[in-house]
């Protein structure tokens, strides 16, 4: 019988010689990461456990990306203590005003393929992209990781996700991880580790992937793997040898194992205010939107401002559209590439990237009877302003098609 | 004793729990207040301690927040009880030593507003005499919540 990935990844990591899902085991975990909303009661925490410093400096990020800019004078008092533990612990990972903490982990390198990696947010689960077993905690646990290095996990169950052939032109991965939310439901892969495969996502960008393993905590998901080809070892710097063991076996004990055909997937939206309530964009088509949102940890990445500068080359907005690149380097480079300027000259608002806006704190937050059309992960109650506003969560395909009309719009 | 119960639906998110906006304020005792702000603005004024939270399915999706059963715990809730919870929410609550507790078919037996008796080291809710059986915890941590949580516990590997 052979392994998932998963289990690969947790039997390499303390050793065992065997390994099954329900079992429990203490990892050591390879990168942690906590960003500003969280740091006060991680250090409050840290203290209150009585350890005296890091486990290992090295291994610790601290980013800073929900707060910032600031929006309220209460905001600066998360990086005044942030900074304080950071001189006294030592910490050199730092990143005051880079970007969102998701983009950041890959991007920079701290998240590589066959790492296991925790952080105090629930979208950890995004450096499954590269291969890498990454999970959101919380702060207490964090405390006791920052002193100890050491986590307990329970071995999850797979559900291996097969999905074959040529996607339509206006579908993008979005569409995708929004489709198998609304056909696994927003517990049905509760506890449970997910694997993707297929020609599909060996033909995908390892930015698609990221939307994909980023969204998946949103059915509940553990963590989404994604076996590291050429395409991952580019861009987390690794070597095809160091990543060969990574893979789940075709005999492997999976709990369940679903078929999509690439053809078959349309434009979906995950509407008001579930988000595995998933409509075909179709469905909702005409209905009248106040603002439209490109941007965040699951949407702002290059690829997605250069469908939306493609979309809105030569057009005008008709509602506000707000344009958040996820990282600094992101943003840099959709300068250069143009897209920048076809996004300001269409009329769009484009701001630093960070968290703002997708967890209501700042920059464009809505009010009873609002609607917006949004990519980025959730569209709870309140999540972007108050509990009457109303979240569609797309694909930046359908997010810029939309704000030409104002009204929600299946792209082309 | 008997206990009064706070039903609640499938899939009751963190931020219906404790919204973000609330995450900067300087402590839990600020926070509390809020609790359920969404669905029942004066929800922490009329819960008392001791009462029991009572949901369906995935309790506690979204986010990774520790304040949601923080407050919880804050208000005094004893336990809570759901056909199935979110992964960090439940991770969470045994951390700080809030009872999560697994029980498939107390949510249709069980009115809001109504009581129920819960009896934790038997793993039992008894409902106007009726009683139904709580999936057990695992070992290992039910071994970090009998210690109060996971502080109490590691506190207790020191010693």
């Amino acid at each position: 019988m052979g392994y998932t990935l998963i289990e690969k990844i947790i039997k390499k990591n303390a050793g065992l010689e065997d390994i099954a899902p329900g079992q429990i085991v203490t990892v050591n975990v390879d990168r942690v990461m906590v960003h500003d909303i969280f740091i006060p009661f991680v250090a409050d925490k840290f203290q209150e456990m009585g350890f005296k410093k890091l486990w290992d400096p090295d291994k610790v990020v601290l980013i800073y990306d929900h707060l910032v800019p600031t929006s309220a004078v209460e905001d600066v008092r998360h990086f005044q203590i942030g900074d304080a533990f950071v001189e006294k612990y030592g910490l050199t990972h730092v990143h005051r005003r880079d970007g969102i903490c998701h983009q950041l982990m890959t991007e920079a390198g701290y998240a590589k393929p066959g790492d296991i990696v925790f952080g105090t947010d629930s979208h950890t689960t995004t450096y499954g992209c590269v291969g890498c077993f990454s999970s959101g905690i919380g702060y207490t646990e964090m405390a006791s990781i920052l002193g100890t290095g050491e986590m307990w996990v329970r071995v999850p169950e797979t559900i291996k996700i097969v999905i074959n052939g040529k996607l339509p032109a206006n579908v993008t991965s979005k569409d995708i991880i929004l489709r198998i939310i609304g056909d696994l439901r927003a517990d049905g892969a509760t506890y449970k580790a997910l694997e993707i495969t297929g020609s599909t996502v060996d033909e995908m960008s390892v930015a698609s992937r990221m939307t994909i393993s980023n969204m998946a905590v949103e059915a509940g998901a553990k963590c989404c793997l994604f076996r590291p080809d050429e395409k991952t070892c580019s861009y987390s710097e690794v070597s095809p040898e160091e990543t060969a063991w990574l893979y789940g076996d075709d005999d492997a004990d999976y709990e369940r194992i679903i078929s999509y055909k690439a053809e078959e997937f349309v434009p979906v939206c995950a509407c008001p205010s579930q988000v595995d309530n998933i409509h075909p964009v179709s469905d909702v088509e005409g209905t009248k939107i106040d603002q439209v949102f490109i941007g965040s940890c699951t949407n702002g990445r290059l690829e997605d401002l250069a469908v939306a500068a493609r979309i809105l080359e030569g057009k005008k907005v008709a509602c506000k559209c707000i344009i958040t690149p996820a990282s600094r380097k992101i943003y840099i480079e959709a300068i250069e590439a143009g897209y920048m300027d076809i996004l300001a000259k269409a009329g769009c608002i484009i701001t630093q990237p960070g968290c703002g806006l997708c967890c209501g704190r700042a920059g464009g937050i809505l009010t009873d009877g609002e609607k917006v059309v949004a990519t980025n992960n959730r569209n709870f109650l309140g999540r972007m302003g108050t509990s009457k506003v109303g979240i569609y969560l797309a694909s930046p395909a359908t997010a810029a098609t939309s704000a030409i009309t104002a009204t929600i719009s299946v792209p082309k | 004793m008997a206990n009064k119960v706070w039903k609640f639906h499938n899939d009751v998110d963190t931020d219906q729990i404790i919204a973000s906006q609330y995450l900067l304020l300087p402590d839990i005792e600020a926070m509390k207040i809020y609790t359920f702000e969404s669905l029942d603005p004066d929800f922490a004024k009329k819960v008392t301690p001791g009462d029991i939270v009572v949901a369906s399915e995935n309790f506690g999706c979204g986010s990774s927040r520790e304040q949601a059963p923080s407050v919880l715990k804050a208000l005094g809730i004893q336990a809570v009880i759901a056909k199935s919870f979110a992964r960090i929410f439940y991770r969470n609550s045994i951390n700080i030593g809030l009872p999560v507790i697994v029980c498939k078919d107390l949510y249709d037996h069980v009115e809001d507003g109504g009581t129920a008796e819960l009896d934790l080291s038997a793993g039992t809710v008894t409902v106007d005499g009726r009683s139904f059986t709580c999936t057990k915890l695992p070992e290992y941590m039910q071994g970090i919540l009998n210690a109060g949580g996971l502080i109490a516990s590691l506190n207790k590997e020191e010693d």
